[in-house]
């Protein structure tokens, strides 16, 4: 299941989204309590794996340049300045 | 009326009055000279103080002086400067006290420009009657683009303008620049290589951009090349080229246009913020979500009997029920006032997440009674003297037996 995953290694996207349903799930509240905290904790770890991310994330950069054998590499940027 | 003589030959004498008069008349009379346009070379630009126009236009042979009035001059984006070459609309007349003829100018263009103007024109219509500027053709950009494609001068401050608003708004994102000169000769074979070079990369949207400058500056982006090359990618584009008030053929056929480059990035990248304030909704329901549960008693608390006789369960419910309103209604009058989400503020969200959730529940001493069959016991009807009960706590489960069995009186 994607579900077992772990938070760190999901992208924000994919952990926001996960909270998503989560949230939907536990206000359905069709889940037995076990079932409830297990996906409450992971809720948990999921937003704080988001914030996290939001906070720290700094842009990536790179170009592309001509290639040998045609078509294009992807080289880190250096900004001038 | 001057005075004719016929009979002596001798030429008629005029005032100097009647003379320009008649001049004035002669040129005003003259349909060609009512609205015309004049190229020359522009000297002597002078704008006093009360904020008319004067400069004089010149080629090899001849002076033509002009004067545009100052409502007009306001209405020009590009004034005339010493030796650029222009073009001058207006009518011609006589300025009878200076004894100047003049053109009285009403606009004026940079000379070249009026071809390169009806070329715009011209690929304009033609590509308009192709459907290529059709509303429906326009795709929605995505709404997290993990990877933003930029087409622009490596060097140029359009760039520079938009990874400031990408660094600031969405630092989340990965940014391919494919560079490319942005005027000159070799931009229109170099902007359509670096769209393709985007185009098999997984990147979710392009920002094609440049800073202002003239027409001829921009021209490689009214290229009929360019524009099939934005027509046909693959990938949603977002044009920001020139200033506010340019509109190049690229701006009408993609996706989406932006009055600038910054405007461009601000376009196509969430904000942080917003996404912050996303978050922060999802956890007040996830917390929201656990007090519905407790309010509608789904899940069965029986505490055990020596440690509940001190406290009632109804009131520290009921205390806790307060506390979480409180926070929340905190919460959301901050959310007004549109305060950052800082670590610190989220440690505090999440401390008393774990304080009304059903882990510190469990930890006060509450437990999950289930009976022999796995069922939840909720009532002292459901057992009876000597079955076997398993009670789940905070860190585990222990096996108990019924030893007796008392209903509470109301």
């Amino acid at each position: 299941m994607a579900k077992t995953k772990p938070v760190e290694d999901l992208t924000y996207e994919q952990a926001f989204a996960e909270l998503g349903t989560i949230v939907e799930a536990l206000e359905l509240g069709d889940l037995s309590l076990e079932q409830s905290l297990e996906r409450f904790e992971r809720g948990q770890a999921l937003a704080l794996h988001c914030s996290q991310l939001l906070e720290q994330a700094e842009l990536k950069l790179s170009q592309l340049t001509p290639a040998d054998g045609g078509g294009y590499d992807e080289i880190p940027f250096e900004e001038e300045g | 009326m001057f005075q004719s003589s016929f009979l002596t030959g001798e030429p008629s004498v005029w005032s100097v009055a009647e003379l320009t008069r008649y001049l004035r008349s002669l040129i005003e009379s003259d349909y060609r000279l009512q609205s015309l346009w004049v190229r020359g070379e522009v000297s002597n630009v002078s704008r006093p103080s009360s904020g008319h126009l004067y400069f004089t236009l010149k080629d090899a042979g001849a002076t033509l002086r002009c004067v545009m009035w100052r409502g007009q001059v306001a209405q020009q984006l590009n004034l005339p400067q010493d030796g650029q070459s222009f073009e001058v609309h207006g009518h011609l007349s006589l300025y009878e006290a200076g004894g100047q003829y003049q053109l009285y100018a009403d606009r004026f263009r940079r000379a070249g420009e009026g071809e390169l103007y009806q070329a715009f024109l011209d690929l304009k219509d033609r590509l308009a009657a192709e459907g290529l500027f059709e509303a429906e053709r326009k795709r929605e950009l995505p709404d997290h683009p993990r990877r933003i494609g930029i087409v622009s001068s490596p060097t140029g401050a359009a760039l520079q303008d938009a990874l400031d608003v990408l660094r600031r708004r969405y630092p989340l994102g990965h940014v391919v620049l494919a560079p490319s000169p942005v005027q000159g000769e070799a931009a229109v074979e170099g902007l359509i290589e670096a769209l393709a070079g985007l185009q098999e990369r997984q990147i979710d949207v392009i920002l094609l951009i440049r800073g202002g400058g003239s027409m001829e500056d921009l021209a490689a982006f009214n290229h009929e090349g360019l524009a099939r090359a934005v027509a046909a990618s693959k990938v949603p584009i977002v044009a920001g080229v020139g200033h506010e008030t340019d509109f190049t053929i690229v701006d009408f056929v993609a996706d989406r246009r932006a009055p600038t480059p910054s405007a461009a990035a601000e376009i196509a990248a969430p904000d942080r913020q917003a996404l912050a304030d996303l978050l922060l909704s999802l956890q007040r329901r996830l917390a929201g979500s656990f007090q519905t549960e407790l309010e509608a008693g789904r899940w069965q608390l029986a505490g055990l009997a020596g440690r509940l006789r001190a406290a009632s369960p109804r009131a520290q419910l009921a205390n806790r029920r307060q506390q979480v309103d409180a926070f929340e209604g905190r919460l959301h009058s901050s959310l007004k006032a549109g305060l950052r989400l800082s670590r610190s503020r989220l440690d505090g969200l999440q401390a008393t997440l774990r304080a009304v959730g059903p882990p510190a529940v469990l930890a006060r001493g509450y437990a999950v009674v289930r009976d022999s069959a796995g069922l939840v016991v909720r009532s002292v009807g459901q057992v009876n003297p000597g079955d076997p009960l398993e009670l789940r706590l905070a860190d585990g489960t222990v096996g108990a037996d019924v030893t007796g069995v008392e209903a509470d009186s109301r």
